[in-house]
């Protein structure tokens, strides 16, 4: 590749050919501000932060979108640059709820960050924020259009990455809003609640629906057990907002942190991921032996299951009827777990910590409980997590390390991976190998539908036959899968499908700063993970054959078919193109 | 001083619906001798003869021609930027009114000099009414097989589509045109990719103003150097103008390059109505620089206005007399900034709308120093980083009015 000389502040470059100013800056060390920027996203530049001054040119260039050339002398520090810089950031502020200290984003804010870093201390200009209210309408996801600065990123993640496009820019000029169609709540357009736009938002202006209150009244009423469960992408990403390098796997301190936050028992989501693998692994054995929908798809990704309901509700039936990892834990922990303990199951409240926005809306589902009590009480988000560890002034990161709690805590490498793409397959490949050959699997990772790419794809020798399977991640990948199966024309036995970019570690509740490259990192974090547990596969976990002993009988069982299946619908559209 | 015929020839020469009537007067003859050059020897011409293009950014044509040839790419697009948007800007309408079949012509030979497979022509929506003709132009050249399918015999395909624009003013600017002939919102994006290789469809697009191409046909056939004669300085031959405001005549007239702002305004458009004072001149539209009565004995040619601190711009003159103070004139530009920005970039969204929040004070004496230094930082701002030419310019008018008017901007004080 060739390479392109050029000088920053007068500090000679060399970058290869095609690179931006930004990149070319930041090799040097030198940040240039930008809003509308993302590093996994195609490039906008409409907020004009990164706004540079070129000799020879008489208007500043985006460094955002401007490739370096040879000999070109790129100046960050001019005083026009930071005229421009200062007064883009003092327009924005005046068209933005300047609530920070009771906004989710506080000390967590692209714009806040860059005000005090650029010294802004009093805005010059009159506010003209158009008054508008929080759109608070479903159980996860809230909108605060008064803080949007329209930077577009949202609209970039919901159109680019899931294919969906149920956000969008409306009107022009200083009337220009980013909103749904027609306005409507987000839950009744193509929206299926992923979080991913609250992943990518600079502000407060789209944030998950915060349930932190809920838990600590929980928390502090004496007369509730409270118990949590753990998703597995939450322990690799945690780390994160306490300053820890991405993918450091920080299991120990986060249940230490949980139960200094008071919790009654701190359970871990890996043992029902274990068991949906037995209840989901033996439903696609009985597909096979006696005949069902195929190719049969996963179903523990909530964003993945709404986008089926409202985008191809005709192919439900292709659905695995096991409910998610968090709702069968939460089934046994209102069910085996009273049982077993004594506690009437009226005081037990169950909080979920999840990386997902989404599960918040699946806990709300009225298939998710019975008589009317759901069996997940609370859905946290990881960054919910992070404020109540904040919040009780933890030092987290000089926690020592707990373990889960029994008998709903043990989880094996299985449950690990499941969150990453391709980690549910891999789970029950490992099961299905097993219960369908008889015999040891002798090599326990399927390589073949690890890694990053959009949609993976194997065939796995099942000794007399052949299963086929494929692994997609994002919705628009998603999408590609389910248009051949309405063509009639997938190849596949078993698909696994997961909402988010890199399945669950990269899920729209993970901390702010949730990037490709982080994701990656987690994922390796989650497969290192599988490597050092004992147990790797999910029938041999001992608390889940405990668990068939003493409550369930076998897989499909009538009692786990009440508990730990359901069935989902096309949800109609209020409104088609 | 009076106009010149160069560009307007066939301006009432010929029935506008009829082709072979166009025939009659030597219409496709520049056609038929382009199909026999080499298609570079187009660009050549063009070139020699140094016209800028007659859109605002005052291009080199030759250039752009040469340059879109050069790039490498299929089914190449030219574009007929009919979206004349710019206020006081009626130059085109003309062109397409009198003249349809040349510019017709005209995107043909251009689309043989560059080696394109498709014309558009982005007309505004306020022209729906020349719809028919240009659609009748384009069917009838179509049946006498100067369009469609190895034209001429020479195997150049070549075809030719008309698209309405629905109205946004932002639409005039290259890529927001774009997006609008592929369906999209009509909003301007980052360059790059830019048009000359990534255009509309991502197809090589060369993108030329009306008056631009009208003037390939009449280059081809006539005499070069009699045109060159017209003009003056860097500023060859003749420049169609639209003249409004306060005066007795306003309209179209073509000009030699180097007649002067006085002979425009009181030959040409008749003088200011009941002979009032002049307040200030704006040239090129909305997006254009203002200037006093000084500018009058200036030579109307690309160095001879930028001298003065204005533009040639759109081709359009606003002449405001001495009823109108110089702040109305501001509120009004700046309303239609305010209405017209497509509100994706933050200096041009936020700027607009706090510049007239400052206009307002100051038209109601309530601005303070502070206000009026705000307000010039902001105009700067807009125009070094907006993300498109819209930005950019919107505050040539209060920049420019801020030099020449500096009594009007003070705290306070309510000003004329």
């Amino acid at each position: 590749m060739s390479l392109v000389h050029l000088t920053i502040n007068n500090i000679p470059v060399e970058v290869p050919k095609g690179t931006k100013i930004m990149q070319a800056a930041q090799s040097i060390g030198i940040d240039i501000p930008h809003l509308c920027y993302h590093e996994d996203q195609r490039i906008k530049a409409h907020c004009r932060l990164c706004s540079v001054e070129v000799t020879g040119r008489k208007r500043l260039l985006a460094a955002c979108s401007t490739e370096v050339w040879e000999g070109m002398e790129v100046h960050t520090d001019t005083a026009v640059v930071r005229d421009a810089q200062v007064t883009i950031l003092q327009l924005m502020l005046a068209n933005h709820h300047k609530d920070c200290l009771s906004c989710p984003r506080n000390q967590n804010c692209d714009l806040q960050r860059l005000c005090s870093r650029f010294n802004i201390m009093e805005s010059h200009l009159p506010s003209v924020v158009k008054e508008a209210e929080r759109i608070a309408t479903n159980p996860a996801i809230v909108r605060d259009p008064a803080k949007c600065i329209r930077c577009g990123r949202c609209i970039r993640a919901c159109k680019d990455v899931q294919g969906i496009a149920a956000l969008t820019y409306a009107h022009r000029s200083s009337d220009i809003t980013v909103t749904t169609a027609f306005d409507k709540p987000m839950e009744k357009t193509d929206c299926v609640l992923c979080g991913q736009c609250s992943l990518v938002c600079p502000t407060g202006a789209i944030v998950e629906k915060d349930d932190t209150d809920a838990v600590l009244d929980a928390l502090q009423n004496p007369g509730k057990h409270v118990i949590v469960q753990v998703a597995p992408a939450v322990r690799v990403a945690l780390g994160d907002a306490f300053g820890l390098e991405p993918g450091d796997i920080v299991t120990g301190q986060m249940v230490t942190a949980l139960k200094l936050l008071g919790f009654d028992k701190v359970f871990d989501t890996n043992f029902g991921a274990d068991l949906t693998i037995m209840e989901e692994g033996s439903e696609f054995l009985h597909r096979l032996e006696h005949g069902g929908t195929f190719p049969m798809i996963t179903s523990c990704s909530p964003g993945w299951v709404n986008y089926i309901e409202k985008h191809f509700g005709d192919f439900t039936a292709h659905l695995s009827t096991a409910k998610s990892p968090m709702s069968m834990f939460g089934a046994v922990a209102k069910t085996y777990y009273p049982e077993k303990t004594g506690i009437d199951k009226q005081n037990i409240v169950t909080v979920a910590v999840m990386p997902c926005t989404a599960k918040k809306f699946e806990a709300a589902r009225p298939e998710m409980g019975r008589d009317g009590i759901p069996d997940v009480d609370i859905v946290l988000t990881t960054r919910e997590l992070i404020k109540l560890i904040k919040y009780v002034g933890i030092s987290f990161n000089n926690l020592p390390e707990s373990d889960f709690d029994s008998p709903l805590g043990l989880g094996t490498g299985a449950g690990a991976i499941f969150g990453a793409t391709g980690g549910v397959m891999e789970a029950a490949l490992r099961t299905v190998y097993e219960k369908y050959t008889g015999k040891t699997l002798e090599r326990l990772d399927f390589t073949a539908v690890r890694g990053f790419e959009g949609i993976k794809e194997t065939t796995v020798d099942l000794g007399d036959r052949d299963v086929r399977v494929a692994i997609a991640h994002t919705l628009k990948n998603a999408r590609k899968l389910m248009e051949e199966i309405q063509r009639g024309a997938s190849p596949y036995d078993f698909i696994e499908i997961m909402a988010c970019p890199g399945g669950c570690i990269g899920g729209g509740g993970q901390p702010i700063g949730t990037t490709n490259a982080v994701r990656q990192k987690r994922m390796a974090a989650l497969y290192e993970l599988d490597k050092s547990l004992p147990l790797r596969k999910s029938h041999e976990n001992p608390d889940i054959i405990t668990l068939y002993k003493e409550f369930l009988g076998e897989p499909l069982s009538e009692k786990a078919h009440e508990l730990l299946h359901t069935h989902y619908h096309k949800v109609a559209k209020e409104y088609e193109f | 001083m009076s106009t010149v015929k160069f560009l307007t020839q066939n301006f009432g020469a010929y029935d506008v619906n009829s082709i072979g009537s166009y025939m009659k007067i030597g219409g496709f003859n520049a056609l038929r001798k382009a199909v026999n050059m080499e298609p570079s020897a187009i660009s050549d011409l063009i070139a020699a003869v140094k016209v800028k293009g007659r859109g605002g950014a005052e291009y080199d044509m030759g250039r752009k021609l040469s340059q879109a040839r050069a790039v490498v790419g299929e089914n190449k697009i030219v574009i007929c930027n009919a979206d004349e948007g710019e206020t006081t800007t009626f130059k085109d309408r003309e062109l397409i009114k009198n003249d349809p079949f040349n510019l017709i012509e005209a995107l043909i030979i251009v689309g043989y000099a560059v080696g394109a497979t498709d014309g558009y022509i982005y007309m505004r929506s306020e022209y729906a009414c020349y719809r028919p003709v240009i659609l009748n132009a384009i069917r009838q050249a179509k049946s006498y097989g100067f369009l469609g399918e190895n034209i001429l015999g020479k195997g150049f395909d070549f075809n030719i589509h008309l698209y309405s624009g629905a109205g946004a003013y932002v639409c005039g600017e290259g890529t927001a045109l774009i997006r609008s002939i592929e369906g999209k919102a009509g909003r301007p994006r980052m360059k790059p990719p830019f048009i000359k290789q990534s255009g509309a469809f991502a197809r090589p697009t060369c993108l030329c103003n009306v008056e631009s191409l009208s003037l390939v046909p009449h280059l081809l056939m006539d005499d070069q150097e009699f045109y060159a004669r017209l003009g003056s300085g860097d500023s060859i031959g003749s420049k169609l103008i639209s003249v409004a405001g306060n005066v007795n005549r306003p309209g179209v007239f073509e000009i030699a390059f180097g007649t002067t702002v006085r002979e425009i305004i009181y030959d040409l458009a008749g003088g200011v109505q009941k002979n009032r004072a002049i307040r200030l001149i704006q040239f090129g539209g909305a997006s254009g620089k203002v200037a006093d009565a000084s500018v009058l004995d200036t030579p109307y040619t690309y160095e001879g206005l930028r001298g003065a601190g204005v533009m040639v711009g759109s081709g359009g003159m606003l002449i405001i007399d001495e009823r109108t103070s110089v702040l109305d004139f501001l509120l009004m530009n700046q309303e239609f900034f305010s209405e017209e920005s497509c509100g994706q970039c933050t200096p041009c969204r936020e700027g607009n709308l706090h510049i007239k929040i400052i206009l307002d004070k100051l038209a109601e004496g309530k601005a303070t120093d502070e206000d009026i230094r705000q307000m010039k930082k902001i105009a700067q701002v807009m125009s070094v980083s907006s993300l498109c030419g819209l930005g950019e310019t919107a505050q040539n008018s209060l920049l420019s009015a801020m030099k020449v008017f500096p009594s009007v901007f003070q705290p306070g004080g309510k000003n004329k």
